[in-house]
């Protein structure tokens, strides 16, 4: 098991990241710096938060051209598994991995605190831990989080099943005054159709210890090493659907 | 060398700050008359900001060393050890003069700046905190002011991955035109891998990392050393920051450092280039010869003044091996930085600037750097008599239950949160107590299970009213703070913002401030590893003497801290301590009288101590089930909030001592008091605790149910003074609407 965890140069949860899978979940993991193009042997790649170039443009703008991010097209096709934390998630909008895009908070702030978030899809590699409507309590950080996707991609998200977290009320309602940010159908987190590819804006990463956090984020990342353990298990070849786990 | 024609000696000196004895005392050091760069660096290098000319000899008075002690001030920061073999670096600075001009950036390069100090001690910095002062909150002038500091500290702290753990705000009509923005690092770094800003070994290279230089900050710091008259010419002398060149700067300085390359290292902050050749050569007795040619800059025809008193951020300069110079370019430019080679180290202590073939400079370091030192004059101010002859208890009983409200809803006393959500204040996942507590604490993933514990605290209003007392005052809570989270006293930085020296009544204050601190600081025996002055804090009216103190202290195990809410309905509330609380100098007296006035009482210093001593060990020994001091507010206020932070309620009886009127039990105010809630189970093993450090205990109820009622001990006469919604004080507390 080999976990890639990308560093752009303005990534600040990369060592943050880093610690939780491999020195708290106990997964091998590994930094690739930003100008790699070559993922393959990598089991999961994850975008960690951050301001990947400075996000002085819309953030992960710039990231989404980066010769990494370019890489990762090719990755995913191959059966490589992608999660996007925070900034990440930014980047993979901006990329288009993920459909809709980001804009300020409606808040005009950033905001660091605790969210609820609801579990709407459990069967892929970041969430098949997960019970479905299992409510996590997690943090978020950030001033662009507020997802927007007009109403036929809203329907199309619908259809496929993209819509991974929502954000809700400890009880796991969702209801207005738990959006932090304005998103649309408080979408905390997407997949996309395969569910190989997943964003979120909560940091799993930062709710991994009790003494910080809590433990609420190791379900995702428990969720990779189970997932990617039945796959080897298995003996087959990488691919991020049709593998039996829970 | 260029010959320049002599000129009137006022006209040589415009702008550049110095006086005419200053001028003569720079000809009787070069036996010459200084060229025009050199000129330039003696007006920035001896400008009060960077010679601290007018507090040196005062700040002897401090205590600086102590077992724990790697470095005292004298580098760019200080260093204790914390955890076997690690040492926390930390460092507060002000930025106020710029964020009175530009709030939002001013705050930025103020954030940016201090992390530079750290990381030149070598250390990866961990954690930033604010103490900030506005007018009033509802101010037109102020609101613009506020917002802007807290989104420049928000903009820049957020993006390069320190979090902001703490911080503290308060208000008064004096800082209204004058805000102060003193921001605070904390760095760790292997105590055996500290970094020096100690030039060495002649054939060393001299490199420049970091961001181009431009014409933005010229001046900067002869700008913050005289009054705000509110010239729109200040904007050029506030400098631009970029977070994310930070980062950058911050990954590539400690890869620098890693590989071993690197002799001294050193930031360009105030006075840039001057500042960063002249004190690294200084410190060590040795030479530089620089080509200002080879320096990147932003823009094409810049004077050699500018490119050497340019304050453009994001600037560190490395004195590197002779031979290990592509090695370190190398690291530069993988993170997209500048790094050029623009000198070497020479043997004898000369300073050699050249521009191209020319020498524009060449002095000895040291002329520089050692300014001369001023004694001005102190003279008691007139007003003191008078605002302490204001007796509180003159004024009428405020009915104690809307008075609490009054207090809790107090921009100095209300929920701070809404200023610390917009920092990032998780990201390095240490945060273990996080803004919103006495303290923060944080763990140390390096030496498991050490931990760090951080406050700020400073209260201007009682320097104000007394400096001496004052000074005492922001040193004892602090480390009462400190205690509350478990953690024991270790060190201390501070940031000392004042008026004019050159006034007598404020220099006075000045003296009689750090006087205080001396004497507190030895009372707990914790040493000023470091620290910052702030004059000319003016513009109209002066600032009140504001002494800001960062306190470092240490747990043995990060696991057994504490935090201010309540925990378990059911457990014990106690109040440990003791001393007379007094309305002079009070909140109650600002919020429900207007009034800061009043004559304020030296705690006892030893009796304090001890109280610290015994909270902390109380907390380490897990006996207690939280803990909070009785600070802004009294007793009352402090119970508000352990009931609202906690969401349980409480049932207290206060004794009244003879002849005690209500208010001043409720909310009078002191150091020497710190609320516990504990198991019943563990009161007899706190009340042994106690006696060991001769600190008094009180039992005054319990915690439970969802009220908060507070009456007098023993007499039922008159029903309780409190008697409030939990939830009502909270919706107060947090300003809310009424549901």
């Amino acid at each position: 098991m080999d976990i890639g965890i990308v560093v752009f140069p303005g990534s600040n949860c990369d060592a943050d990241t880093l610690h939780a899978v491999r020195d708290v979940m106990g997964m091998r993991a590994q930094f690739v710096w930003h100008e790699e193009r070559e993922l393959t042997g990598l089991d999961a790649v994850i975008l960690p938060g951050g301001f990947a170039y400075g996000d002085y443009l819309r953030a992960g703008a710039i990231a989404a051209t980066s010769p990494v991010v370019r890489a990762l097209g090719g990755y995913v096709d191959g059966g490589g598994l992608v999660l996007g934390i925070c900034n990440g998630f930014q980047v993979l909008l901006e990329a288009g991995l993920l459909p809709g895009a980001m804009r300020r908070n409606a808040s005009g702030q950033f905001r660091c605190e605790f969210v609820s978030v609801r579990a709407e899809r459990v069967d892929t590699p970041f969430t098949c831990a997960l019970a479905a409507g299992q409510v996590l309590r997690l943090p978020i950080a950030h001033a662009e989080g507020n997802y927007y996707a007009d109403a036929a991609m809203r329907a199309a998200l619908a259809a496929d099943r993209q819509i991974a977290f929502r954000y809700c009320d400890p009880s796991g309602g969702v209801v207005p005054g738990a959006n932090p940010n304005g998103s649309t159908d408080a979408i905390a987190g997407l997949a996309n159709p395969s569910g190989s590819v997943v964003g979120l804006m909560p940091h799993p990463e930062r709710a991994s210890e009790g003494l910080v956090g809590g433990e609420d984020g190791r379900l995702v990342f428990e969720s990779l090493a189970r997932w990617i353990g039945a796959r080897h298990h298995a003996g087959r070849a990488p691919t991020a659907t049709g593998v039996e786990v829970r | 060398m260029v010959v320049e024609r002599a000129a009137p000696v006022t006209d040589v000196l415009a702008g550049t700050g110095l006086s005419v004895e200053e001028y003569t005392e720079i000809q009787r050091r070069l036996g010459r008359a200084p060229h025009r760069a050199e000129l330039a660096m003696f007006g920035v290098m001896w400008s009060e900001h960077c010679a601290y000319k007018h507090s040196k000899a005062v700040l002897r008075r401090l205590p600086v060393s102590g077992p724990r002690v790697l470095q005292g001030p004298g580098e760019n920061a200080g260093a204790v050890l914390v955890a076997d073999g690690w040492a926390a670096v930390f460092k507060m600075e002000s930025h106020n003069h710029p964020s009175a001009i530009a709030p939002f950036h001013g705050a930025a390069t103020g954030v940016g700046g201090i992390i530079r100090d750290i990381l030149a001690m070598g250390a990866r910095p961990i954690a930033l905190l604010d103490s900030l002062r506005f007018g009033p909150p509802e101010d037109a002038q102020v609101i613009p002011l506020e917002h802007g500091v807290v989104a420049g500290i928000a903009a820049y702290g957020n993006s390069i991955g320190v979090p902001t753990v703490g911080g503290e705000i308060m208000y008064a009509p004096c800082y209204r035109a004058n805000p102060l923005v003193n921001v605070a690092c904390l760095g760790i770094v292997r105590a055996d891998r500290l970094a020096t800003a100690r030039a060495a070994g002649p054939g060393n290279a001299i490199i420049y990392l970091g961001a181009r230089t431009g014409r933005d900050g010229i001046h900067g710091a002869s700008f913050a050393s005289t009054e705000l008259v509110g010239d729109p010419e200040d904007r050029s002398a506030v400098q631009m920051g970029d977070p994310f060149t930070g980062k950058l700067l911050i990954e590539a300085s400690l890869e620098a450092l890693a590989s071993g390359a690197i002799v001294a290292i050193q930031d360009m902050g105030a006075a840039g280039l001057t500042c960063g050749l002249c004190e690294m050569s200084a410190r060590g007795g040795v030479g530089m010869d620089v080509d200002l040619a080879q320096v990147p800059r932003r823009e094409a025809g810049m004077s050699a003044e500018e490119v050497l008193l340019s304050e453009s951020q994001e600037r560190m300069l490395l004195v590197v091996r002779e031979g290990r110079e592509d090695e370190v370019l190398r690291i530069g430019r993988r993170w997209g930085l500048q790094a050029v080679v623009i000198g070497r180290v020479t043997a004898a202590p000369l300073l050699v600037v050249r521009e191209g073939e020319g020498a524009v400079v060449s002095l000895d370091p040291r002329a520089l750097v050692e300014a001369p030192i001023y004694t001005p004059p102190a003279r008691e101010p007139e007003y003191l008599a008078a605002v302490r002859r204001v007796d509180p208890l003159t004024f009428p009983i405020a009915p104690p239950q809307p008075a609490l409200l009054a207090l809790l809803a107090a921009p100095n006393i209300a929920d701070k949160r809404w200023v610390y959500r917009q920092y990032d204040h998780m990201v390095q996942t240490n945060t273990v107590v996080p803004p919103g507590s006495d303290a923060t604490v944080l763990r140390l993933k390096e030496a498991v299970p050490c931990g760090l514990a951080l406050t700020v605290d400073g209260n201007g209003r009682h320097c104000y009213l007394d400096p001496l007392i004052g000074g005492a005052l922001a040193v004892l809570e602090a480390g009462q703070n400190i205690a509350c989270a478990g953690a024991t006293p270790v060190a201390v930085t501070d940031c000392l913002n004042f008026a004019s020296p050159e006034r007598p009544e404020v220099f006075w204050t000045f003296r009689e401030t750090v006087e205080g601190i001396a004497q507190a600081c030895g009372a707990l025996g914790v040493p000023v590893v470091g620290g910052n002055v702030s004059f000319y804090n003016e513009s109209n009216d002066a600032v009140f003497p504001t002494p800001v103190i960062a306190m470092l202290g240490v747990l043995n195990d990060v696991r057994c801290h504490a935090t201010a809410g309540w925990r378990s309905s059911g457990d014990v509330v106690v109040l440990l301590g003791g001393g007379g609380p007094q309305l002079d100098g009070s909140e109650y007296l600002i919020a429900l009288h207007g009034v800061a006035a009043g004559r304020l009482r030296m705690p006892d210093l030893a009796s304090t101590a001890a109280l610290i001593r015994c909270v902390a060990e109380a907390v380490a020994q897990q006996l207690v089930s939280s803990v909070h001091d009785c600070a802004a507010g009294g007793i009352a206020v402090a119970l508000a909030e352990c009931c609202i932070i906690g969401a349980r309620g409480a049932s207290v009886a206060l004794s009244p001592a003879q002849g005690q009127r209500s208010d001043v039990l409720l909310f009078g105010e002191g150091v020497g008091r710190i609320l516990a809630s504990l198991p019943a189970l563990n009161l007899s093993a706190l009340l042994q605790l106690a006696r060991r450090f001769a600190v008094p205990v009180q039992v005054l109820g319990s915690v439970g149910g969802d009220r908060l009622v507070i009456g007098a001990d023993g007499a039922g006469v008159h029903g309780p003074w409190i008697d409030a919604a939990v939830h009502d004080l909270a919706r107060v507390w947090r300003r809310e609407a009424a549901a």
